[in-house]
């Protein structure tokens, strides 16, 4: 019982947490306070669950505990009137739990509300993204400082500056009006596709796939195409991730090892899904409006519309990539730009671009651009060499923070079959 | 909430000092925003004072030698920062110089 019931506190804390927070922000103003409050409706739920039984609605159950508790301690902590009216606004405000319609008509999200603060232009993009993981997605301090490679004191005072900036400078808590939000939707969608990267690849964890990270980065962002239908770089980012997603069960073998593209099943890959990514990026493209989330999405669908590896459309995916570094110039994609040349037009012609960009200098320390070039030599069986790179691609990811345990055994497994074969 | 509005600019900036500010005022006033303001002279028409060891130091020129100088502010009364952030973007001085936000302790 006891195992079942911290499954189901697992389980409801990625799927609520977010939740929880949001609509105790919304109710007592107070960000601390909402996150406290959370947490310990999450350890009463620990302690209840196990003799009462759990909820049907988990959701309901953790955010009404969390609303007690934050009446009683706004209650207690009442020293003066306006306290008190404070205490007693959140009594009525617990009455009616949607007290505003969004301008949109229809019933405002909370997490929606706490994305656009979280991702309000005031604050600086590093804050935006830490306070979203920390609110929406309940990531710990010490899980964002891993994911950003700093110490989890200077993490902590990130989010206790962002914050108190949130308070003292009057940023509102709300969904933008209609003629603010094209400003503010691409800070939004960078930190949702960074929320489900970190659900997809797990920066942090031991495990490859955090699969309700991802989940909930493509709900949040189900909710931005349906709030903004005309915003093609909403929906071509949702393209983007479903497309991502369809393939995650093909991803790991059964002992839990990464499967690379060319490998995996695609009898294992979500049909469904890729039909809607697909239907969505054609929307989306059809509005004549590209942006990089629609070019990216427009790569995944080559990809995921290819019957077998060996029919997938790189001279397509390589144009694609050109666009890409046209949109948004960055070392990271000109590499993708190579492996993608080094399938259209053979391994000599990706090489020639890997190492102009190890030349140039923009990517050091970063394991996958030695990883890539020793690929681009086994295929050229240039094992030797190959091996080398491999060894230093594994060197690099076993700086703690750099790469998932997966991605190392994957380097371990290719540096030994090129060990064996040089 | 209360905001300071510090209009910054450097040395060019202070050949718009008598373009007025094209109705803005008159705006800002209307809707309650506008709660008070003034222009500045220019920085070299400043004393910086200091008490120290008890003794009042002056000095010529402004407080910190910096390319851009704080031209003129503006107390406004808003909802809530994007509404600051729009009366500041309306101010013509954003178009060429730089604008401050800071909010103001309550009192």
């Amino acid at each position: 019982m006891t195992t079942e019931v911290d499954a189901a506190v697992a389980r409801a804390f990625t799927a609520e947490w977010g939740q929880v927070v949001a609509t105790l922000i919304r109710l007592t103003g107070d960000w601390d306070l909402a996150e406290e409050c959370a947490q310990d409706a999450f350890t009463l739920a620990l302690r209840r669950w196990p003799g009462d039984g759990i909820p049907n609605r988990p959701g309901a159950w953790l955010t009404t505990v969390a609303r007690n508790r934050a009446t009683d301690r706004l209650r207690r902590e009442a020293v003066g009137a306006a306290k008190l009216r404070e205490a007693g606004l959140l009594e009525v405000a617990a009455m009616s739990p949607e007290p505003e319609p969004g301008h949109d008509g229809g019933v405002p999200d909370d997490r929606l509300r706490l994305m656009f603060t979280c991702c309000h232009p005031a604050l600086a993009l590093e804050s935006q993204v830490a306070l979203t993981l920390r609110t929406l997605a309940g990531l710990t301090t010490a899980e964002i400082a891993r994911a950003f490679l700093v110490g989890e004191q200077t993490m902590s005072k990130r989010l206790t500056r962002a914050k108190q900036k949130i308070r003292h400078a009057g940023i509102p808590y709300r969904v933008p009006p209609a003629h603010l939000l094209p400003e503010r939707m691409p800070a939004v969608l960078a930190v949702l596709y960074l929320l489900f990267n970190e659900g997809y690849s797990a920066t942090a964890g031991a495990g490859l796939l955090r699969r309700d990270l991802g989940a909930e980065a493509i709900r949040l962002a189900r909710v931005l195409v349906r709030l903004m239908p005309g915003e093609p770089e909403g929906a071509g980012l949702l393209a983007l991730m479903l497309l991502h997603d369809a393939r995650r069960d093909a991803r790991l073998d059964d002992a839990g090892d990464m499967v690379t593209l060319e490998d995996q099943d695609r009898g294992r890959w979500d049909s469904a899904k890729i039909a809607e990514g697909v239907g969505l990026l054609d929307g989306a493209l059809r509005r004549g409006r590209p942006g990089p989330y629609q070019v990216q999405a427009a790569i995944a669908a080559c990809h995921a519309t290819a019957t077998d590896a060996a029919r997938t459309d790189w001279a397509q995916i390589a144009a694609l990539y050109g666009t890409l570094t046209r949109l948004v110039p960055s070392p990271v994609v000109e590499l993708n730009r190579a492996v993608a040349v080094g399938m259209a037009r053979g391994p000599p012609a990706g090489l020639a671009l890997v190492e102009a960009l190890e030349a140039s200098g923009t990517l050091p320390g970063y394991h996958l651009l030695p990883a890539t070039r020793a690929d681009l030599l086994r295929r050229l069986g240039r094992t030797a060499e190959a091996a080398a790179a491999y060894r230093e691609a594994l060197d690099l990811a076993s700086v703690p923070g750099a790469a998932t345990d997966t991605e190392r055994r994957h380097l371990s497994r290719r540096l030994a079959e090129t060990t064996a074969a040089s | 909430m209360k905001y300071m509005l510090l209009i910054c600019g450097d040395e060019s900036a202070a050949a718009h000092a008598d373009e007025g500010c094209g109705g803005w005022s008159e705006e800002m006033l209307r809707r309650g925003v506008l709660q008070g303001g003034a222009g500045l002279r220019p920085p070299a028409d400043a004393t910086t004072v200091r008490v120290r060891d008890d003794k009042v130091v002056l000095s010529d020129g402004p407080f910190a030698e910096t390319k851009e100088q704080i031209g003129g502010f503006c107390l406004i009364e808003c909802a809530d920062l994007d509404e600051a952030i729009e009366v500041a973007a309306k101010h013509p001085a954003a178009a060429y110089g730089t604008i401050e936000i800071r909010p103001i302790w309550p009192a």
